[in-house]
């Protein structure tokens, strides 16, 4: 029912009675079973999702700019009395009794959240296949992945189980599943959107962001997402009241950079015909084609597992057993507890998947007296590096198009048993992440098998408003209107 | 203590900040609550909680570092210190590391009348853990105590003496209480005081083996666990025992230190930039602002009253001990005067009545400078004598009435009047003409006795001064 409308215009419905909110989120709800038995995508429908449509049917949220437009939103955030897992063990029956600070926003706004979808554990991966509850899987072909950490809100808004979704993007978990999704994914400039309430991965690199079927749509549920919080420190007032959720940017005299390094990876042939023949459009509508260098791209993967692996670390250090979450003692030998360090071993090792712990022993590794100078300092160093990159290319242009991803979705399983392969997936999402900066990603087509291409689009700081502006052009220029059923 | 070595000691004072919630979430830091009754979601290390910086405990450490004489520093870097203990939320605690809120510094202090001055390293600011208490087969944790912001004050490894050590800590007390940043409370754990100790044979450079000293709430017990520390490491190299890099408890009841026998693990924190927080950056105006709401420093108002007040070097000590008292004195001079009598008065009677009365703090200041003043003046007008004097404040300490009622309902005041001494000076000696002629022929002691009978006769109430002019007048004709 939302393929079709957008989400302003249902809600405007629901505002003025001509639709029904408790009709609308049923449906979803019961539409939802055959098809998420399939995606694993969903992993808890809210119980008082119901009650709440009834309530935005009451006409209690006619104020509201998503009065009655249901969302899905990503296991690692807060939903007071909703569990909250990120998809791990050690958090596999908690239930906070807080609602992180950008759900509440949606809810004031009138949203109805109808349940937590599947992910990566702790937001750890680009394929979904390391969560606890079973991989999730791409909607347009179900022996693909949907990519990750966010894989389970992309194939849901792909497969139309929602309208829009929540994610978080520490180095692409927007952008790259958005991608092999084919649906369009945002992640703002870091600061914008407060990390209150939700679970920490890698501290200066998560953001919150949105997933929708139209530019329109992820950017509507982001704005309402943007708010000064005083509960997280890294929250900022941004300079944009709004997203222009509506507004297309003229594109003519637009300067559109185009990285060196990108194009010069090792490109999927049909990925980067469509990335090219993208620009050329551009070219024809006006835009000035500008050839942008940065030259620490290649850096950016070993930065960034770094500095995330270092800061995952140490965030991950709270799921000890002692106070909530997972406290499983056992022994495959039935030794008898020894210390407190064993009772930390026992539950932490029973309650991590592997790569979860691969990367907390390689974060507490460079970290580490002796370690630390040469990776986590050395990796601060050349972050800073790659953001300066990223200022000197924007002297030179508007915004920098790109792919998401060297290739369309991979295969299930294809990449399960090669950590390094699957980490070099994020090499073209990693950098804007490691600089903060605004980025999103927009369906562009599809392969020949039909597996859906995607195209980066990566702003200057705090320029989200105008990035969404530019999207919408794009977004009509590309005229993308292919459907998944699953 | 032997002569043979010299001691080296610095200490690490942690202060807990007395702010109204917490470093670093909304959660309150009253002590009175039951367990775990102050505890947010933040305190607690939920997943998803974030912490926020408490701008008065920002404050309250700038403070502090202007009263240390350090150098604030404009921008400080908060960090995680990690490591796993079941009191501790997060599994990292929130410190200053590489950069703290302050370096450098210095406090000034007197000991056996010799002016000392001990610098300082640094302070930093931080979170406390919460309470562990152990019960054999389990253990309960409460963590009202997490997240209550600390500020850690380092010295340098220059102190010679458990003495000095010992006058060091009661200075940074005193200054950190004068400042109110801090009520400064060993017992209860509000100013907790970490001691490395070593020694080296006299004149050798390179420092010894440094043991440290946890476990020591009050002042005197950071004398005594020091000496006692000391002449166990003399012990050990005069047997050529080896001393231990350790940490060992200082058991007060038997006067030892004991080793914590713990597994002695070369703990690396992985100090890392706290990702959650950013900087902190203090603005000159900050700092100008903060200097302007800084007292007098309780050792430079000590020398004040020793040099400008010419008073006695321990009743100074003694006055300044408390910025409360210190300023009732001063305010009652500035009242009537006399520094010395009010200093008499305040160091005897006032402090012997405050340390009886269980209800009596400083915070709670038991007597106003009006009340104390007035009895004052009545003293040093001679209205009522000393001794009458002593007995009227003990009343208004009971009633809480001022001076002039009690002299009044008690008939206390001091008769000057000569001619209702006169009259009762003659009426005496009239009634004793045998004592007189024996004191004329030379009988001196018996002077005593005239005196004694006219104060008598008025029921005390004679001023002594005046009688005992009259009385000399009187017998010479």
């Amino acid at each position: 029912m939302f393929k079709k409308q957008s989400v302003s215009a249902y809600s405007k419905k629901v505002r003025a009675r001509e639709a029904s909110a408790e009709k609308t989120v049923t449906q979803l709800i019961d539409g939802q079973r055959e098809p998420n038995k399939k995606l694993n995508a969903i992993l808890e429908i809210n119980e008082r999702a119901l009650q709440r449509a009834k309530e935005v049917d009451e006409g209690r949220f006619d104020k509201g700019r998503l009065t009655g437009v249901p969302i899905l939103v990503k296991d690692n955030f807060c939903v007071a009395g909703q569990s909250a897992t990120a998809a791990s063990r050690i958090l596999e029956n908690f239930k906070p009794p807080y609602t992180a600070h950008c759900i509440q926003r949606l809810e004031d706004e009138g949203a109805i959240i109808i349940g937590k979808t599947n992910m990566d554990e702790f937001a750890m991966g680009s394929s979904n296949e390391n969560s606890f509850f079973g991989p999730c899987r791409n909607p347009w072909n179900l022996d693909y992945v949907p990519g990750g950490s966010s894989g389970g809100s992309a194939a849901a808004v792909a497969a139309g189980l929602a309208p829009i979704s929540v994610g978080s993007d520490t180095g692409g978990s927007i952008r790259q599943p958005a991608s092999f999704c084919g649906v369009v994914g945002i992640k703002p400039t870091y600061g914008a959107v407060s990390r209150y309430g939700m679970i920490a991965f890698a501290s200066s690199l998560d953001q919150a962001g949105t997933f929708g079927r139209s530019v329109a749509d992820a950017a509507l549920a982001l704005e309402v997402m943007i708010d000064h919080d005083t509960r997280d420190a890294t929250n900022v007032r941004t300079p944009f009241a709004t997203l222009s959720t509506n507004k297309s940017l003229p594109l003519k005299g637009v300067r559109v950079g185009v990285v060196k390094e990108y194009m010069a990876a090792d490109l999927n042939k049909e990925l980067r015909e469509a990335i090219e023949g993208n620009i050329e459009t551009l070219k024809q509508q006006g835009c000035e084609i500008v050839d942008v260098s940065l030259p620490h791209t290649d850096y950016a993967i070993p930065v960034y597992y770094l500095v995330a692996a270092s800061e995952a670390s140490s965030n991950l250090s709270r799921y000890d057993g002692v106070r909530y979450g997972l406290r499983d003692l056992s022994s495959p030998t039935d030794e008898p507890l020894q210390d407190l360090n064993d009772f930390y071993k026992r539950t932490r090792s029973h309650g991590f998947g592997d790569e979860v712990k691969r990367r907390i022993l390689l974060g507490t590794f460079s970290l580490s007296a002796g370690y630390f100078d040469a990776f986590y300092a050395k990796a601060c160093q050349v972050r800073r590096l790659i953001s300066d990159d990223f200022k000197n290319a924007y002297e030179k242009c508007d915004f920098i198009v790109g792919p998401v991803s060297t290739a369309p979705a991979f295969k299930m399983g294809e990449k399960k048993d090669d950590p390094i392969s699957m980490y070099y997936n994020d090499i073209l999402t990693t950098p804007a992440s490691l600089a903060g900066l605004p980025s999103m990603s927009l369906p562009l087509g599809l392969s020949s098998e039909r597996l859906p291409l995607g195209l980066q689009v990566i702003a200057p700081p705090f320029h989200d408003d105008k990035m969404v502006m530019f999207a919408n052009a794009l977004e009509e220029l590309i005229g993308f209107t292919e459907v998944c059923n699953v | 203590m032997s002569s043979e070595y010299d001691v080296v000691i610095g200490l690490e004072i942690h202060a807990q900040l007395a702010t109204q919630s917490k470093c670093f979430s909304a959660a309150s830091t009253d002590f009175g609550l039951g367990h775990n009754e102050n505890v947010s979601a933040v305190c607690a290390g939920m997943p998803g909680t974030l912490p926020v910086l408490n701008e008065q405990a920002v404050e309250l450490s700038l403070k502090t570092a202007l009263v240390l004489n350090c150098d604030v520093q404009k921008t400080s870097v908060f960090a995680r210190k990690q490591y796993f203990y079941p009191d501790m939320p997060k599994g990292y605690q929130i410190s200053q590391y590489e950069r703290p809120i302050a370096l450098n510094g210095y406090v000034d202090f007197y000991l056996d009348g010799e002016k000392n001055r001990v610098q300082l390293e640094r302070a930093h600011m931080e979170e406390d853990a919460g309470k562990s208490t152990h019960f054999g087969e389990y253990t309960l944790i409460n963590l009202n105590r997490a997240g209550i912001p600390l500020l850690e004050i380092v010295s340098r490894p220059e102190i010679k003496s458990a003495k000095q050590a010992a006058a060091y800590a009661r200075t940074v007390r005193q200054a950190l209480r004068y400042a109110e940043v801090c009520d400064g409370n060993l017992e209860e754990g509000s100013l907790r005081c970490d001691c490395n100790v070593s020694i080296k044979p006299k004149g050798q450079v390179e420092l010894g083996t440094k043991v440290e000293l946890k476990n020591i709430n009050s002042f005197r017990f950071i004398e005594k666990a020091l000496d006692y520390e000391i002449q166990r490491q003399i012990q050990c190299k005069m047997i050529g025992e080896p001393i231990v890099q350790e940490t060992r408890l200082y058991d007060s009841v038997k006067n030892k230190t004991f080793s914590m026998r713990m597994k002695e693990e070369a703990n690396d924190y992985r100090y890392f930039p706290e990702p959650d927080l950013l900087p902190l950056v203090l603005q000159q105006e900050d700092i100008e602002r903060i200097k302007k709401t800084l007292p007098e420093h309780p050792t430079r108002r000590y020398e004040r009253f020793v040099e400008e007040l010419k008073l006695k070097p321990e009743d100074s000590e003694l006055l300044t001990s408390e910025k409360a008292l210190a300023d009732f004195f001063e305010d009652v001079v500035a009242k009537i005067g006399n520094s010395q009598l009010v200093c008499n008065w305040v160091t005897g009677e006032f402090l012997r009545l405050f340390n009886d009365d269980e209800s009596a703090t400083w915070r709670n200041f038991p007597m106003s400078v009006s009340a104390f003043s007035e009895l004052l003046e009545q003293v040093s007008n001679k209205t009522i004598s000393a001794n009458q004097a002593k007995e009227v404040l003990e009343d208004m300490w009971k009633t809480g009435q001022s001076a002039s009622k009690i002299i009044k309902d008690k008939g206390l005041e001091q008769i000057t009047d000569d001619s209702q001494i006169e009259k009762l000076v003659e009426k005496v000696l009239s009634e004793n003409q045998d004592k007189v002629s024996e004191y004329q022929s030379g009988k001196d002691k018996l002077y005593g006795f005239f005196v004694g009978q006219v104060m008598k006769a008025s029921k005390g109430q004679a001023s002594p001064e005046v009688v005992n002019r009259l009385l000399k007048e009187r017998l010479k004709k």
